[in-house]
């Protein structure tokens, strides 16, 4: 019982994080048509913003989580208007490779600045509290309350702003959003400042509960399509559910399959998904 | 000098290996519109079957049946052409976009297949199977494998372009270009694809069989798949897609700049070198980036070339009259 516990724990961790992962690759998905093969690069690149005020100023990861996360948007909206735009004409498979290139490129740019090794945020061990048998780490409770309170600011943002409203518009039926005099751009430039800086908080929580590495996103790429698709393609509430029940399941599955399988059971449920049920749990986008 | 043609020789020999998975892919994305990100996958499940059956006995894997290196290659393309065939019956049916994700998956789980079960690969140590050729023509393996590898890319190339022009070929361009029309006309749009995604990853497991024996030596180190999978696939982009012939020289061009900015980055100061390779991979990042904005078609586009040639006779025509 408290190993299913101590799993659930680290489940709920790894899901909140690939669940805010998800919701930027969900919407550009279900906004601009195409997966963004570059999204696991946005994660590692918020992840390292935020080392540059630790490591040069000294100053918190909770504060320079800000920075990071602002630095990772600019970069993200950058890369839209310098390139995707250019090829946006064009069919939705080039704008696929061309985010692949921009994948390679973001990380050798990682690997160039900050080297090819692992990066900690603090050095030292951090003690867990120990309640009924089962591990938790503050570092822990903060990542999931940093989830949700940015889920909440979501949630808000997607339900009372116009701009959120336009955004759900465009994702659910671009078509129709467009004849209604939608700004397709600005609406497309706020898709990525979120995307990018959901992808950033990720990035910062992923650095948080483990290590910096060049290829850390690249590694989420998976668990987080995963997500999108159980989810439902453009629907960010289904990102959330798609990323928990990705964690918990991979988690649970170190039970009984060597733990560097993970990634298969992610691969299994998203293939799983795809063969039952296309449109996801939330009936997204259809195949 | 003979440095340099030795040199030269090993350049070749690899230019036809990345030849080999080049074809492999342009089959696939170039005639049939399949996006596989999954290359590495197929060349390294290729090369560890031909260094499992070809290897000397040995301990620290299975196999050691030093069965000769055809029997080898033949294995390599079998099993490369069952996992696709599993692969692509899941993924073949769905959104285009939805294989490109699903080959990623496959990728990251063949790596870590061939990281973990340390028993079948020799795990992160790699595999020694030895050189073939070893006695040949005065024993210069770089030129005997050079000749090896000229003949099974011109047989490739034969075989691969007689497919294209044939009937089949041309239902393959018609999915690409429009699936529903194809399968208005009679054809199993399903089975034609799982066909040309069966026969490409053939072909990159022989490439991947080929990369093995050329280095006498395996290890998942050697199938990274950014080098592996994007370096093949900016070379069926700039050569052109769709284009056997623009496949090869893809692979001849950006094998030329791959290996010239070696000698580039091993020109930075010392500090800077040790992160060479991320340098070398910016700049292919860079390279793609720029054609597929300025030359999306490749260097060698047959549609391309032609409707230039259309327009230039419409403007003489127009001058004319």
């Amino acid at each position: 019982m408290a190993e299913f516990l101590q799993l659930t724990i680290y489940g709920i961790v790894a899901g909140s994080i690939f669940s805010l992962g998800a919701i930027g690759l969900s919407l550009v998905y279900g906004i601009l048509r195409f997966p963004h093969f570059a999204h696991g690069d946005l994660i590692t690149l918020g992840a390292y913003f935020t080392l540059v005020p630790v490591s040069i100023l000294g100053a918190p990861p909770e504060l320079s989580f800000f920075f990071g996360v602002g630095a990772t948007m600019l970069v993200a909206v950058a890369v839209d208007q310098i390139l995707y735009r250019r090829l946006r004409k064009v069919a939705p498979v080039i704008l696929l490779i061309s985010s692949v290139g921009v994948a390679l490129i973001l990380r050798s740019l990682v690997q160039l600045i900050w080297g090819p090794g692992n990066q900690y945020y603090s050095q030292g061990i951090e003690m867990p509290w120990r309640l009924a048998g089962v591990n938790v780490k503050p570092d822990h409770l903060l990542i999931v309350a940093g989830a949700v309170v940015l889920v909440v600011l979501l949630h808000l943002f997607l339900q009372k702003t116009k701009t959120g409203k336009a955004m759900r518009a465009m994702s659910d039926n671009a078509d129709l959003a467009q004849v209604t005099g939608i700004e397709v751009n600005k609406v497309i430039i706020w898709t990525w400042v979120i995307g990018g800086g959901m992808a950033a908080a990720a990035g910062v929580f992923l650095g948080i509960d483990t290590r910096l590495h060049p290829v850390m996103g690249w590694r989420l790429l998976l668990p987080v399509f995963a997500a999108a698709i159980l989810g439902g393609i453009g629907r960010p509430y289904g990102a959330i559910v798609g990323g928990l029940i990705i964690g918990l399941a991979q988690e649970y599955s170190t039970a009984f399959l060597s733990p560097p399988y993970k990634p298969a059971v992610a691969f299994a449920l998203m293939v799983i998904m795809l063969i039952f049920k296309p449109t996801g749990l939330l009936a997204g986008r259809k195949a | 000098m003979s440095g340099i043609i030795e040199y030269g020789m090993f350049t070749l020999c690899l230019i036809g290996i990345f030849g080999i998975l080049t074809l492999g892919l342009n089959i696939q994305w170039g005639l049939t519109g399949l996006f596989n990100i999954g290359v590495t996958a197929f060349a390294a499940v290729g090369a560890y079957t031909s260094g499992i059956l070809t290897a000397p006995p040995s301990d620290a894997h299975l196999g050691g049946f030093g069965m000769p290196l055809l029997v080898g290659i033949a294995g390599a393309i079998i099993v490369s052409g069952i996992l696709a065939l599993c692969v692509g019956l899941i993924t073949l049916n769905l959104r285009a976009d939805y294989l490109a994700i699903a080959s990623i998956g496959i990728a990251e789980i063949v790596r870590l297949f061939l990281k973990t079960e340390g028993w079948l690969t020799g795990g992160v140590r790699g595999m020694e199977i030895g050189r073939p050729f070893e006695g040949w023509l005065g024993g210069n393996f770089t030129l005997n494998y050079l000749i090896f590898t000229i003949l099974v890319v011109a047989v490739l190339y034969v075989l691969l372009e007689i497919a294209r022009r044939a009937p089949w070929g041309r239902v393959l361009r018609s999915i690409r270009e429009n699936e529903d029309s194809t399968m208005a006309a009679g054809k199993s749009v399903l089975a034609f694809r799982l066909q040309a995604f069966v026969l490409g990853s053939c072909v990159m497991g022989l490439g991947g069989a080929m990369y093995a024996h050329f280095f006498g030596f395996v290890s998942p180190e050697a199938f990274r798949p950014m080098i592996f999978t994007f370096l093949v696939w900016v070379m069926l982009i700039a050569g052109g897609s769709g284009n056997n012939k623009g496949a090869l020289v893809g692979a001849f061009v950006i094998w030329l700049i791959w290996s010239g900015s070696e000698f580039m980055t091993g020109m930075l100061p010392a500090d800077l070198s040790t992160r060479a390779g991320s340098v070398r991979i910016l700049l292919v990042g860079l390279l793609l980036e720029i054609i597929l904005v300025t030359r999306p078609e490749g260097l060698l586009s047959e549609a391309g070339e032609r409707k230039r040639q259309i327009a230039r006779e419409r403007r003489r025509a127009g001058e004319e009259g």
